[in-house]
């Protein structure tokens, strides 16, 4: 005998305004199996849950809906009303009035009709819904950190810090990512690779560290508490035990013309090499697609010359497969090239640069130890042009976001120029200064006051070459946009910030949303913005949008502390909105056939084959199964079942059909 | 002295969106079209300066926009649209403006020629179907009385081949014909 | 390949010597070209500066011409034309408004389905290494490829390729034996349509691009526009006047170069026509008169 208590939310003016939710009540309390249909201001407020707890318990209520907001606001909490008089939450639906009725109609007749529809189609459902408990799911305390960079670092040390272990993968043969590329930082001046290399020199003596570089992520399967990772160590052609880090090898690898990655293009490095001095480990590592030896058999020469015979040709990629409970994507971002502009000349002039590369001038370690000169002859440029906005809030080149970082860096990059060329000329052709942080736009007024740096509001229309200098013809728009004309000897270009290489592939390994920038996608970009929509995958850094380092390392700390939330227990529990293959007795066992149509349906690899035994372990049928702990409850599975033996708790195919027939009838 | 804002509501601006749906609120003052414009050295305004008036809304800066001798004075060369980040097409813009111009009666005094140049080129085609350059400098020298323009040039353009003293009438000019009058109206804009 | 041929006003008149390169070259790169009848002018700049009903009306007459002598596809030499004509089919495809009054007014059917081609794009095809490989002679001289404004811009609608270096006509050059070299203003706009009413602002601007080009080294600059060609080379003495330089480098139609490299005279190609003296001969043996119809050697 069903007793549903039925509430109906006014929800202030959101409902109210436009519904009759007094007409809603009194309609529904006229259905069969209804013993309380109510209209109240508030049901989410602490008298409207009252309102909820009280008649449980005075009308022995069955069953509850609550006809109010959405859900995915506050099903939780009208479900704990529920627990807390004794009534099991699954047994609580919600109507959505709200997005599904008043925030879409006007008001009339038809909008409260249809809200009665709503409510009566979810009464329907509920006399049918069965007690349900929650499924509770071991968790693995070792979380994954993927990107070494400085998100994915401090990341790695809050979790290790906490006591828990950590596994970072880092693709490159070093951990560091761009921070360590840098010169200084902002607002600080602070030398970049000085407050890093600390960092990165305690992740990989960290005790609960364990830190694979030179490796990819192959595989990820499994869901929060349980993912099964699969990495592939790339094979760095040398045993890293009896590798001492002498440097030898690279110092006798004939092959010397490969286009340095961490020197942005600007300096050459050989086929077997070690990123930059600081390298962690600082170990190096054949680039098999130009060593002599792997592409024509020829060469060796490191081998002849490496004093602790560490170097191993036949050494193969190797798979490691681990166990983790949380995954960290910090896998950072990359910056347009040069050869995005087609008014800057697609790349071809030579000193026409990117911020990076500008970066690596500057830095002590970089092609030209510090001092700034340009690539094409090596003179030091008396004249700079730094044009920021290169490429971003640029709809016509499909970039219409902000790049965030690049009016600091662009004033750091100036104000670094004249400090050391002192008599040189820095020009930056900007379109707005934004300086939000804290320090920011004290630090940009000093590059303009103290430096002299001259800011010139308007773009650039054309960079080009001629007799060694680059013209660039620009406007001034706080003069009526009147055109200037420099001629610069080396020009910067504050390029885009773009989502790294391989970060689609990642996101579609991981199952993570991203957005058309290949950015990955947060799950709410106020109130969630270290989670993804997949549990138990987190972000941090740039991975998710351009933004610099203080902020990078705020999101890895939060990302952390959501993982270490999630280690705090052994066990969690998971909505049984599952997926159930029908059992019974014998002889029958199960209505299913053994036809696995489900299995090939199910998106999360969900369902498993089951054999069904006598006592002595003779086989009477395999049917299907599902794993609780990944099954999501799509219901894909049910929709394909020809027997109909899979139904999902929650929404059977009683139910659902019920709510059909009241609709309809 | 301020000028007192408000926002009118038969503004260029408005009527641009409604027409051929170009936003000018698109544009962001970058200077991108001013810094690239082959001609703006030579403008009252400056093409982003002339789009910021059409941003403000209001009459009197419409009727600076209508007057101004930088309509006149695009070449076309579609740099503008080309680099423009924000893509307003700036051509289209004014092309609508000189449209507007001539219809309304305000254009610059110094738009004079290159008015009557335009209104001869096209009073050939009107009548031959085909350009006819030495109708097409007549009619200019009449209009601008620069009698003796480029006075030197036309010798030697006749005497390499270039120049036509009679006009090539193509079969179908009473069609090209019928193609202005219905077009536009008859009534020449010309100073 | 046959092709329609839309050869525009200038063409028929100040730049003659363009349509009588084209003519020449055209049996020897195995171009037939049939012109498209009863064609009126596009309407150039001077439409679409007055009213932009009439700009598109006059174009979409040539189209609607052209549909009807069953031209599918149409080359364009003059860039000013091409624009026109290809920016017209543009909008009247985007626009179904637009398209019913223009059709209304041109009083004919128009289809839109011409493609309309550049020179370049038809050199391109014809030019191909087999053909080049063939020629008698080469144009063994620095250039400087000047495209200007309306080939490559907007590259939206003319799905221009590198429209800020491009590479077509250097390439072509390159083909003929030619060295193009790099300069700052393949594509700055000459100053068009204003060469009478502000013929010292023209000035002003083939004057820079004359300048680089002299700068540059090149002996030659190699235009594909009658516009171009014209403020370049008709008003060298007034851009010289007005800038208070001097500048002798001349002006050639690509068309008149590769004919030069089949071997015809400067006659058969039209460069006695030009302003600037093409005083190019010293590299170059030119036959006398080869006629037209006959193919170069194995062609």
């Amino acid at each position: 005998m069903s007793r549903i208590g039925v509430f109906i939310c006014h929800c202030g003016e959101n409902i109210g305004a436009t519904v009759n939710c007094e007409k809603v009540a009194k309609t529904i309390a006229a259905m069969p199996g209804v013993a309380l249909s109510v209209d109240y201001k508030y049901m989410c407020s602490d008298p409207g849950q009252n309102l909820i707890r009280q008649a449980i318990k005075e009308k022995n209520l069955t069953g509850v809906v609550v006809a109010a907001c959405s859900p995915r606001m506050h099903e939780p909490t009208f479900r704990r009303a529920c627990a807390d008089s004794g009534l099991n939450p699954y047994l609580c639906e919600m109507a959505n009035l709200r997005e599904h009725c008043s925030w879409v109609h006007a008001k009339s007749g038809a909008t409260t009709d249809k809200a009665v529809d709503l409510v009566s189609m979810l009464v329907e459902k509920v006399k049918r819904n069965k007690p349900l408990h929650p499924i509770k799911v071991p968790v693995t305390k070792t979380a994954l950190v993927i990107g070494g960079g400085i998100a994915g670092i401090q990341a790695s040390l809050d979790i290790a810090n906490a006591g828990q272990k950590v596994v970072l993968v880092e693709r490159e043969p070093s951990i560091g990512g761009h921070m360590s590329q840098l010169s200084e930082t902002f607002p600080t001046l602070d030398c970049s690779q000085c407050i890093l290399t600390p960092r990165m020199v305690e992740v990989a003596q960290h005790p609960n560290i364990t830190l694979y570089t030179y490796s990819e992520i192959e595989s990820v399967s499994g869901f929060i508490g349980n993912f099964t990772v699969r990495i592939r160590k790339k094979a760095r052609s040398i045993d890293e035990k009896l590798c001492t880090g002498c440097g030898n090898c690279v110092t006798a690898c004939p092959i010397k013309k490969i286009s340095s990655e961490f020197n942005a293009g600007l300096e050459m490095r050989s086929a077997i090499y070690v990123p930059f001095p600081q390298a962690v480990p600082n170990k190096p590592v054949i680039d098999r697609t130009r060593c002599s030896y792997f592409k024509s058999g020829k060469c060796k020469f490191c081998e002849t010359k490496c004093p602790a015979k560490a170097i191993r040709f036949d050494q193969q990629d190797e798979i490691v497969e681990i166990q983790v409970g949380a995954i960290v994507t910090a896998t950072g971002f990359n910056v347009a090239e040069t050869s995005f502009f087609p008014e800057y000349g697609y790349g071809k002039y030579k000193d026409v640069i990117t911020g990076l590369q500008f970066e690596r001038l500057l830095s002590a370690s970089g092609p030209t130890l510090g001092e700034v000169k340009r690539p094409s002859d090596g003179k030091v440029p008396e004249k700079v042009v730094f044009i920021a906005c290169a490429g971003s809030r640029d709809p016509a080149k499909g970039i219409e976001y902000c790049s965030k970082i690049c009016c600091m860096y662009t004033a750091k990059h100036a104000m670094l120029y004249k400090h050391k060329v002192h008599n040189g000329e820095a020009y930056v052709f900007y379109m707005d200064i934004r300086a939000a942080g804290k320090g920011y736009d004290e630090f940009v007024r000093r590059a303009i006051e103290d430096d002299h740096v001259q800011y010139i509001r308007g773009r650039v229309s054309r960079v080009y070459e001629r007799n060694g200098k680059l013209i660039v013809k620009g406007a001034d728009t706080l003069l009526g946009a009147q055109q200037v004309e420099i001629e610069a000897d080396l020009v910067v270009l504050a390029t885009a910030g773009i989502s790294n290489n391989g970060a689609e592939e990642l996101a579609q390994k991981l199952h993570v949303s991203y957005d058309s920038h290949k950015f990955f996608s947060e799950a709410h970009p106020k109130l969630r913005p270290v989670e993804t929509n997949s549990a138990g995958i987190f972000l941090a850094g740039a991975c998710q949008a351009p933004k610099d380092i203080p902020e990078s390392v705020s999101q890895a700390s939060a990302a952390a502390s959501k993982v270490i939330g999630l280690f705090s227990q052994n066990e969690m529990t998971r909505e049984p909105v599952i997926a159930v293959v029908n059992r019974t007795v014998s002889p029958v066992f199960s209505t299913c056939m053994g036809c696995f149509m489900c299995q090939g349906a199910c998106p999360y690899n969900a369902i498993e084959r089951e054999e069904i035994k006598t006592r002595d372990g003779t086989l009477i049928k395999t049917v299907a199964k599902v794993n609780p702990g990944l099954c999501q409850g799509c219901g894909t599975c049910v929709a394909f079942c020809r027997s109909k033996s899979i139904d999902l708790q929650g929404y059977s195919n009683e139910q659902v059909y019920a709510e059909l027939m009241e609709l309809l009838s | 002295m301020s000028v007192s804002i408000g926002l009118d509501t038969d503004s260029i601006a408005g009527w641009m969106e409604q027409t051929s749906g170009i936003l000018v609120q698109r544009c962001y003052q970058c200077g991108k079209c001013s810094a690239g414009c082959p001609a703006a050295n030579e403008m009252d305004f400056t093409p982003s300066v002339l789009l910021h008036l059409l941003q403000t809304q209001r009459n009197a800066a419409d009727k600076k926009v209508l007057s101004s001798y930088t309509i006149w004075l695009c070449l076309s060369c579609q740099t503008c649209v080309t680099r423009c980040p924000m893509e307003v097409d700036l051509p289209k813009v004014m092309d609508l403006l000189r449209a507007e111009a001539l219809k309304r009666r305000t254009v610059h005094p110094r738009a004079k020629e290159i008015i009557a140049f335009h209104t001869s080129f096209l009073n050939t085609i009107k009548r031959f179907g085909r350009l006819w350059e030495v109708g097409l400098v007549g009619e200019y020298k009449l209009r601008t009385r620069h009698w003796l323009q480029d006075v030197l040039l036309s010798p030697s353009m006749f005497l390499k081949g270039k120049l036509s003293l009679l006009p090539h009438r193509i079969k179908g000019k009473d069609e090209v014909k019928s193609i202005f009058i219905q077009v536009r109206s008859e009534k020449e804009n010309a100073p | 390949m046959k092709l329609g041929f839309y050869p525009g006003c200038s063409l028929e008149g100040s730049s003659r010597e363009y349509a009588e390169s084209i003519r020449a070259i055209a049996p020897f790169i195995g171009l037939e070209l049939e012109e498209v009848e009863n064609w009126n002018c596009c309407g150039s700049s001077s439409a679409h500066a007055m009213d932009h009903t009439l700009s598109l009306a006059l174009p979409a007459r040539v189209l609607a011409q052209a549909e009807k002598q069953g031209l599918h596809d149409v080359v364009v030499p003059c860039a000013a034309c091409y624009n026109r004509l290809a920016s017209t089919q543009h909008e009247l495809n985007e626009d179904r408004k637009t398209k019913e009054a223009v059709v209304s007014a041109i009083k004919m059917p128009y289809a839109g389905t011409t493609v309309v081609q550049n020179i370049l794009d038809v050199l391109e095809q014809s030019l191909t290494p087999q053909v080049t490989a063939n020629f008698p002679a080469t144009f063994p001289y620095k250039i400087v490829c000047y495209y200007g404004c309306l080939l490559v811009r907007p590259p939206k609608i003319l799905k221009s390729v590198r429209y800020e270096d491009p590479q077509q006509m250097d390439n072509l050059m390159r083909q003929i034996g030619a060295t193009p070299l790099n300069w700052g203003m393949k594509t700055e706009c000459c100053g068009a349509g204003l060469t009478m009413t502000r013929t010292d602002i023209v000035a002003n601007l083939c004057g820079t691009i004359l300048e680089d080009a002299a700068e540059r080294g090149a002996e030659a600059i190699i235009v594909a526009c009658p516009m171009c060609h014209s403020n370049l080379d008709m008003r060298r003495k007034d851009t010289e006047r007005i800038t208070g330089k001097k500048f002798t480098i001349p002006v050639l139609y690509i068309t008149q170069a590769i004919g030069l490299a089949l071997g015809l005279s400067p006659k058969q190609l039209g460069l006695q026509r030009h302003f600037v003296n093409v005083a190019l001969q010293g590299k170059m043996k030119f036959q006398k008169n080869v006629p037209v119809g006959a193919t170069a050697a194995g062609a």
